[in-house]
């Protein structure tokens, strides 16, 4: 992608392959969502897909991760979540609290099993 | 359906309650710790911080920004990023569909749904789906835009932070702040789960993404969005009828 770059310049690619890709699948859903009420089937239908395909986002990012991520072993982040997990549901189900508590843990665990 | 309760005698007012929720929401922390990262990035892969910043406010998606900016790193070809960023962004079409009905009401032109439309993001949309309903119907438009934009604020501010800060951040912590997105992404969505419908869809979700990745089935993402959530709305639906 580095030559595209320097032939058209950064931002005609961020336009092409980064605005309009985007842009058009939220313009098809103030599209399909024109005249349609919050409890209408195709409405809640639409909330079941984005749901399970955010749900396949998270575990992909957890399970297959790229970056500096990748770095930090498989059952370490696997563990990390778990902790953050159990310290949502134990801390009066905060966001908050199981998100530090997974950190945290996967400091700990990248740290003592890293590298 | 619901008991919409807050009213705000102004719509200004409600934006600024919206960015008022915004700055106390989990995401605040999440986007600061994701474009601390994103800049991070951008800064190795020699891009400007410019550019960071006009992504950001173009493209709004962290998981395609990441898409991009890594591929200018690698030696993807422009086919291969433009491909991965197009399918990542599919989810912004449920999502669309799922919000826009919350923020509508009698008379209200298409124009002024262009602006949500363009902040949706899974962020945005968790917090929208969980506050929208205790709102007065009539200030939601403003309400989710003030959240929105105090985001997209966060975000650009702190893809420079992370720009100009990259030379000294450790691996490992990189690590830690690439954590930060699927881990709250996971927490506030069990916390929305609340019906018996999106637990499934969540659960479904949860198994069948990495499964079909591991499997290498083309399009996975999208078909564990598909698959997922029809198996959790036909459940609902036959629960329904057999009540």
């Amino acid at each position: 992608m580095k030559a595209a770059a320097i032939e058209w310049g950064p931002y005609l690619v961020l336009i092409l392959i980064g605005f309009l890709p985007n842009e058009v699948w939220r313009v098809l859903g103030l599209l399909t969502a024109r005249g349609l009420s919050e409890d209408s089937e195709l409405v809640i239908w639409s909330r079941t897909v984005a749901t399970a395909l955010l749900a396949g986002v998270i575990a992909k990012l957890i399970l297959f991760s790229s970056g500096e991520l990748a770095n930090i072993p498989l059952a370490v982040r696997i563990g990390a979540a778990a902790c953050a997990f159990g310290a949502y549901l134990a801390i009066k189900r905060s966001v908050f609290a199981g998100v530090i508590a997974g950190e945290v843990a996967l400091l700990l665990g990248g740290f003592l099993f890293g590298h | 359906m619901s008991a919409a309760s807050t009213t705000f005698p102004k719509s200004v007012i409600a934006y600024f309650a919206g960015v008022q929720s915004a700055v106390l929401s989990v995401f605040f922390v999440v986007i600061m710790g994701t474009y601390v990262g994103l800049g991070a990035l951008a800064h190795d892969v020699g891009l400007s911080s410019g550019w960071l910043a006009i992504s950001t406010v173009l493209v709004w998606a962290a998981p395609s920004q990441l898409i991009m900016i890594s591929g200018f790193g690698t030696g993807a070809t422009l086919f291969e990023v433009a491909l991965g960023v197009t399918l990542s962004a599919t989810r912004l079409f449920p999502m669309v569909v799922a919000l826009l009905p919350l923020l509508r009401v009698r008379g209200t032109r298409v124009r002024d749904m262009l602006l949500p439309t363009h902040f949706t993001s899974i962020s945005m949309w968790v917090e929208s789906l969980r506050l929208l309903p205790a709102i007065a119907r009539e200030h939601r438009i403003a309400f989710c835009n003030g959240l929105s934009s105090a985001y997209m604020g966060t975000a650009v501010t702190f893809g420079f932070v992370g720009y100009y800060l990259a030379a000294g951040l450790p691996s490992l912590l990189a690590g830690v702040l690439l954590f930060l997105t699927p881990m709250s992404f996971f927490l506030s969505t069990v916390r929305n789960a609340r019906m018996m419908i999106d637990k499934l869809s969540l659960v479904l979700g949860l198994i069948l993404g990495p499964l079909l990745f591991y499997w290498g089935v083309q399009l996975d993402l999208m078909w564990t969005g598909i698959i997922g959530g029809s198996v959790a709305y036909a459940i609902h639906r036959v629960r329904e009828a057999t009540q």
